[in-house]
């Protein structure tokens, strides 16, 4: 790679330096493959980017606004603090991006039974949502666990027309639930698409995602160029597979503009109880790619502990594994409490309810914005709203619902 | 070279018979046991054996061996523990083959070269490494090609002629053919397409075929056989040692493996 870009990965094999590639069994290679070419087919489709572009408006609602956040700016006393609003999008966070972009590549490829991984649930009622809308058969793996937690979204995956169906195995969480879709998709090959729902696993999944999130940074750079005349200081979001993070970043890769990772340090990173994958991990290979990992010395994959169920995958995507190594963005984390108390600043000072996943990103900015000064800029990815974890939050805060 | 690998497949092929390789989950149902099966395999019949690395996201198996992963792991199984299996059978028997399978990381971790000086310090013989395809030989395949370690691949049904040239490409010791589209222990593969595939297989490689995945009685055992150089039977090998060591049964675990095991090497 040319030093002098950091949009120019993967390689032709998928690698971001040492991290990607394509670690899957014999089974689904020919798939791969076949899903590599179709991408890059529909790349050089006019129509492909126009109908993308078409759902964007109409069905996603985007642009999503950029927002100025003038009483949490004055109560921080630092830089200014942008919202990129793409909890304002359809189903209620950044993710429906992915799945229009993936969805019709699905329908290129003419598969019509749809599976997908969810831990939050977010991608799950992203990818149910889609599904409906194109009459495709829609069938989501969700951890035992996660279920418990996130019930509204399971019902909403119900309602939208998806099978659930519950993971047990292993711990029963987000990692699970993708390795039963793993499964499954080995299984049904021949009519079956794997809408992955982050920037991880084989490629060319990192990268399709990844570019179909980079409308979240396109259309920032445009409207804080338009409002501000300047690019931001900075750049800030939450870290769970790195998707909305590297949507927002890789427009901006290549100029002035410092970017923060943020990831879940869970009950603090001294212990076991996180998430933070390039702080406390290192290099692996799960899910078809090698990237920064929880693991024991044995090489046996940890759980990963947030009080957000979309932030608690023990991996990262592997283009934040290598922008991490490169030095470009800085990865840092914020705990449990420190985002329950972001979350309920956001909803007191901006009349905006953050979900739990940005709040991890806002109570970073909280740290950043003070250190900074009054003219300076820091746009912060709020990807998804509160509404899911209203629950979690009441239960943390010992409310009644 | 001429790994025991080959000399095991050759002598089969010498006397008309086909091959019979077991898998067992390493540690699995705890390591004392796990050692005494290994040698109740051998000696009933098991011309290959194939010894699982537990991991702790196992994605081309079926619940029992995933099951069996995590018994191991949870008994704290390390892949130390699973090179210290290997030597204490190696003790007795420098015969039978011993094939490593599992995923990379846990190899990975290890450290490659270290894994691969193990494995020819300890007389293992091949390696099956499910999530590493030849677009990854330079890591690992590439540090077996002038050493007496047989790096043994998977075909699918999803492999077409030309996918199966980049698979045969730096095979060794057998071609591991994945009878169904699916994970371990689940489908059962239907015989007459199955039958088909291998003898096109057989047209474009003169390595030896094994068969696995769905296989688990003496009849489909018996009619795979007569197309095949080898069986793999794995998940319901685990399946009858699983239900006696849980129904606190342990007296009975060696003396069922060794009956099935005669009952399908009878017939192939």
């Amino acid at each position: 790679m040319k030093k002098n870009s950091y949009k120019l990965g993967p390689d032709s094999d998928g690698n971001f330096g040492l991290f990607g590639g394509r670690y899957v069994a014999e089974t689904l290679m020919p798939l791969i493959i076949e899903l590599e070419k179709a991408y890059s087919d529909a790349l050089n489709d006019p129509n492909f980017r126009k109908e993308i572009n078409q759902f964007s408006k109409d069905y996603i609602g985007r642009e999503s606004p950029l927002y100025f956040a003038e009483r949490l700016t004055s109560y921080l006393k630092g830089a200014k603090i942008y919202f990129k609003r793409d909890e304002l999008n359809h189903t209620g966070s950044h993710k429906i991006n992915n799945c229009i972009g993936q969805i019709l590549l699905a329908k290129r490829m003419n598969k019509n039974r749809i599976i997908a991984e969810t831990g939050a649930g977010q991608h799950g009622v992203a990818v149910a949502t889609v599904c409906a809308r194109f009459g495709y058969e829609c069938v989501i793996y969700m951890g035992k666990k996660d279920i418990e937690r996130q019930k509204s979204n399971v019902f909403k995956i119900k309602l939208l027309g998806g099978k659930i169906v519950p993971v047990d195995s292993g711990n029963g969480t987000l990692k699970d639930a993708m390795n039963e879709a793993l499964r499954d998709w080995v299984a049904n090959v021949e009519n079956t698409y794997y809408l992955i729902g982050t920037a991880a696993g084989p490629h060319p999944y990192p990268t399709m995602v990844r570019d179909f999130q980079s409308v979240i940074g396109e259309e920032a750079k445009k409207q804080i160029l338009e409002k501000e005349n300047v690019l931001p200081d900075a750049l800030v979001a939450c870290i769970g597979g790195g998707s909305n993070a590297l949507g927002l970043f890789y427009p901006f890769l290549d100029d002035d503009v410092d970017m923060y990772g943020v990831e879940a340090a869970g009950l603090g990173l001294s212990g076991n109880d996180h998430a933070a994958s390039l702080a406390k991990g290192s290099p692996g290979v799960l899910h078809g790619n090698r990237t920064y990992l929880l693991q024991n010395t044995d090489g046996q994959i940890r759980e990963g502990h947030s009080i957000s169920a979309g932030l608690d995958y023990p991996g990262i995507g592997p283009e934040h594994s290598w922008l991490n190594d490169q030095g470009r963005v800085n990865y840092v984390s914020s705990a449990d409490d420190e985002a329950l108390n972001a979350f309920e600043i956001c909803s007191k000072y901006e009349g905006i309810i953050p979900a739990l996943e940005p709040s991890h990103a806002l109570a970073f900015v909280f740290k950043l914005a003070k250190k900074m000064k009054k003219d300076q800029i820091i746009i912060v990815n709020l990807c998804g709203r509160g509404d899911k974890d209203i629950e979690t939050v009441a239960n943390y805060l010992g409310v009644d619902v | 070279m001429v790994t025991r690998i080959s000399k095991t497949f050759d002598e089969l092929k010498l006397n008309s018979q086909t091959g019979l390789i077991t898998y067992l989950t390493a540690g699995f149902p705890n390591q004392e046991l796990c050692l005494d099966i290994i040698n109740v395999l051998s000696r009933s019949g098991s011309d290959l054996i194939e010894i699982g690395m537990p991991f702790s996201d196992p994605m081309a198996e079926g619940p029992i061996i995933q099951q069996s992963s995590k018994m191991s792991l949870d008994n704290g199984h390390t892949m130390e523990l699973t090179f210290d299996l290997i030597k204490k059978f190696r003790n007795k028997n420098i015969t039978t083959p011993i094939i490593l399978m599992g995923y990379y990381n846990p190899i990975y971790q290890y450290g490659n070269d270290n894994f691969i000086k193990r494995c020819l310090d300890y007389g293992v013989d091949g390696l099956i490494v499910v999530d590493l395809p030849p677009e990854h030989d330079s890591e690992l395949c590439d540090l077996t090609i002038d050493i007496d370690l047989d790096f043994i691949r998977l075909a699918t049904p999803t492999t077409d002629k030309k996918r199966l040239n980049i698979v045969l490409n730096k095979s060794s010791g057998f071609l591991y053919y994945v009878s169904i589209m699916g994970i371990t222990g689940t489908k059962e593969p239907n015989l007459d397409i199955l039958k088909e595939q291998i003898i096109k297989l057989k047209k474009e490689t003169d390595i030896p075929i094994g068969v696995g995945f769905g296989i688990k009685r003496p009849d489909q055992a018996q009619k795979i056989s007569e197309f095949s150089d080898a069986i793999v039977v794995g998940s319901s090998l685990i399946e009858k040692i699983m239900k006696n060591y849980q129904n606190n049964k342990e007296d009975l675990v060696l003396s069922e493996v060794s009956e099935y095991i005669k009952s399908l090497k009878a017939v192939i």
